[in-house]
């Protein structure tokens, strides 16, 4: 069948506009496409890749063991402090951010001067679009020699640099997705709190921030994404020893082992490092399973 | 109008990848790949041999011994550069080490540091925890602080194997660079740390040990004992590329030790 009779046969030459559109939706399909098929290559290269370690070593060993001596004569790959450390690290920044992050938002939300708003809005923007390693930098030149003089510690770099690093890192998404989340509540929700004689106060966090409850629970999920996936400031402060955590202690989270230590490795450390990465990939997925599910719930309300 | 538009576009397109790749082909390329510890003397002396030959592209990049080793076995890069001796089973695995040039470890602490000298077994219980306390070698009460490098940093295993502290380390830090390791070092009175004598100590405090300053003559000498080599891993059954056996033949040469000598590393001549 030569060109013609194909493009007559779809009726491409009666109407050559038709095959445009269809030419492009092809185009368009394609690069739909190339997403798909990179989560696909990654998850299936991550799995193929991080299994054979995990085998190796045993699941239980591996996920439950508390070394990691990954060098060693006698090597052993227990990542337990890491998935606590990650679990700790990412914790806290929550502990920490999400309240600052919220009453921030809520300030802006309801309370601050139009001008006032629009100054910290940009703030946060500038926050928000600065790159990790800056944070890091800083962080490790001002934030864990000062944790160093202030606690009295011989070493600075510590989990508590990593919380406060990560904690400042979260802050833009939290406040931004919690703020848009308020400005979604209708007016009439709070004229009808204030008209029965509720304060402004017993207003937001009666009626309003009830009604934008998962909104902000999606900021809070946001913010456990960004704080689990973080690996190069805290790599600049953490110290990366092996330890398991605690808050003045040197400590590895599962980002930074596989980042501190993949441009050196070799055979059964480079195989463990991408079964961390495999661990880490289904902390994530769970994260992003719990953020579609409460936008589903969103689109309820 | 819009159809001619995008044909002139493919067209250009399809020009510019043409000349991109008919130029790659008129230089010959040196691929070469590894320790980041020998990024100044590998830099160096490529500039250099780039100035001499027109027409020869080395590239180099900075992956780490480990898989620099790799790359060389898997024959992603012509040479593979590594800042330790191969091991036993990489050469089994067909490979061949040369020695190019020597690497000083030096031994730092914060300036403000009384202690200026220490020796092996100080070093090794300084890094193991042994010592814990700077009284303990004559310097101010204060805790010590190990920093080091990353499992699998050809420095860290330079310096634990020559100091015998290998697996025995208790870190405060472990850093992914050298440039980290100075820093935190400046940063914390009670620090100690470990560095190429390549890379710039000027914000620290260099020990001297056993009584030996680490300098390009100590080193060379023999005297100055923590001190590593610089290697070019090859397949041992495979032939270089004429370029890649030039370039190599010249990193050998006599001509190249002054470079060497410049990038801060001990040349073998």
């Amino acid at each position: 069948m030569g060109i013609k009779e194909f493009l007559a046969t779809k009726g491409y030459a009666s109407n050559p506009r038709r095959l445009m559109e269809d030419l492009i939706h092809l185009v368009f399909l394609i690069l739909g496409l190339v997403a798909v098929g990179s989560v696909l290559v990654i998850t299936i290269y991550l799995v193929i890749s991080g299994l054979p370690a995990i085998v190796e070593i045993g699941p239980i060993e591996f996920l439950f063991g508390t070394r990691w001596a990954s060098t060693a004569r006698e090597p052993e790959f227990g990542i337990l402090p890491f998935i606590l450390t990650s679990i700790y690290g990412t914790g806290g920044a929550i502990l920490i951010g999400v309240p600052i992050g919220f009453f921030s938002a809520v300030y802006l939300a309801r309370m601050a001067p139009k001008k006032l708003r629009e100054m910290m809005e940009l703030c946060i923007g500038v926050l928000a679009g600065i790159p990790s390693v800056v944070y890091g930098l800083v962080g490790m030149t001002i934030l864990v020699p000062g944790i160093r003089v202030l606690f009295n510690v011989p070493d600075g770099a510590s989990l508590l640099a990593a919380i406060v690093v990560l904690t400042v890192m979260i802050l833009p998404s939290v406040i931004n997705v919690s703020l848009s989340a308020l400005d979604a509540v209708p007016r009439e929700y709070e004229e009808a709190s204030l008209a029965l004689g509720a304060t402004n106060i017993e207003t937001y966090f009666r009626v309003t921030v009830p009604a934008a409850k998962s909104g902000i629970f999606t900021a809070i999920v946001l913010g456990i994404g960004r704080a689990i996936g973080e690996a190069m400031a805290i790599m600049m402060v953490a110290g990366n020893v092996a330890n398991m955590p605690s808050l003045f202690s040197s400590v590895r989270f599962l980002t930074t082992a596989i980042a501190s230590e993949m441009s050196y490795s070799s055979g059964l450390q480079r195989q463990a490092l991408f079964s961390i990465a495999l661990v880490l990939f289904l902390f994530i997925m769970i994260i992003n399973a719990i953020l579609n599910m409460l936008k589903k719930g969103n689109q309820k309300i | 109008m819009k159809k001619a538009f995008a044909i002139v576009l493919v067209a250009l397109l399809a020009m510019t990848a043409l000349m991109a790749s008919g130029a790659s082909e008129e230089a010959a390329t040196v691929s070469t790949d590894g320790s980041t510890s020998m990024e100044k003397v590998i830099l160096s002396l490529a500039e250099q041999y780039m100035a001499d030959n027109p027409g020869v592209n080395i590239t180099y990049n900075p992956t780490g011994s480990g898989t620099g080793i790799t790359a060389a076995l898997e024959g992603r890069c012509d040479i593979g550069l590594s800042s330790r001796a191969l091991k036993d089973s990489e050469k089994e695995s067909g490979l061949t080490e040369t020695v190019v040039a020597y690497d000083g470890i030096a031994i730092i602490v914060n300036a403000d540091n009384p202690v200026t000298d220490l020796s092996i077994e100080q070093i090794a219980g300084l890094f193991s925890g042994a010592i814990t306390n700077w009284s303990e070698v004559g310097g101010a009460d204060a805790p010590v602080v190990p920093v080091g490098r990353e499992a699998g940093s050809g420095t860290r295993s330079g310096f634990e194997e020559i100091v015998g502290v290998v697996d025995s380390c208790k870190y405060s830090q472990e850093l992914t660079s050298t440039g980290a390791v100075i820093t935190a070092v400046s940063q914390n009175p009670g620090a100690i740390g470990y560095a190429s004598l390549a890379s710039n100590l000027d914000s620290v405090k260099m020990v001297t040990v056993g009584g030996i300053e680490a300098s390009e003559a100590t080193v060379k000498s023999g005297e100055y004992a923590i001190q590593r080599p610089f290697v070019f891993a090859t397949k041992t059954d495979t032939a270089l590329s004429e370029a890649a056996q030039n370039f190599f033949d010249y990193c050998v040469s006599p001509e190249a030790a002054e470079i060497i000598t410049a990038a801060g590393a001990v040349s073998i001549h």
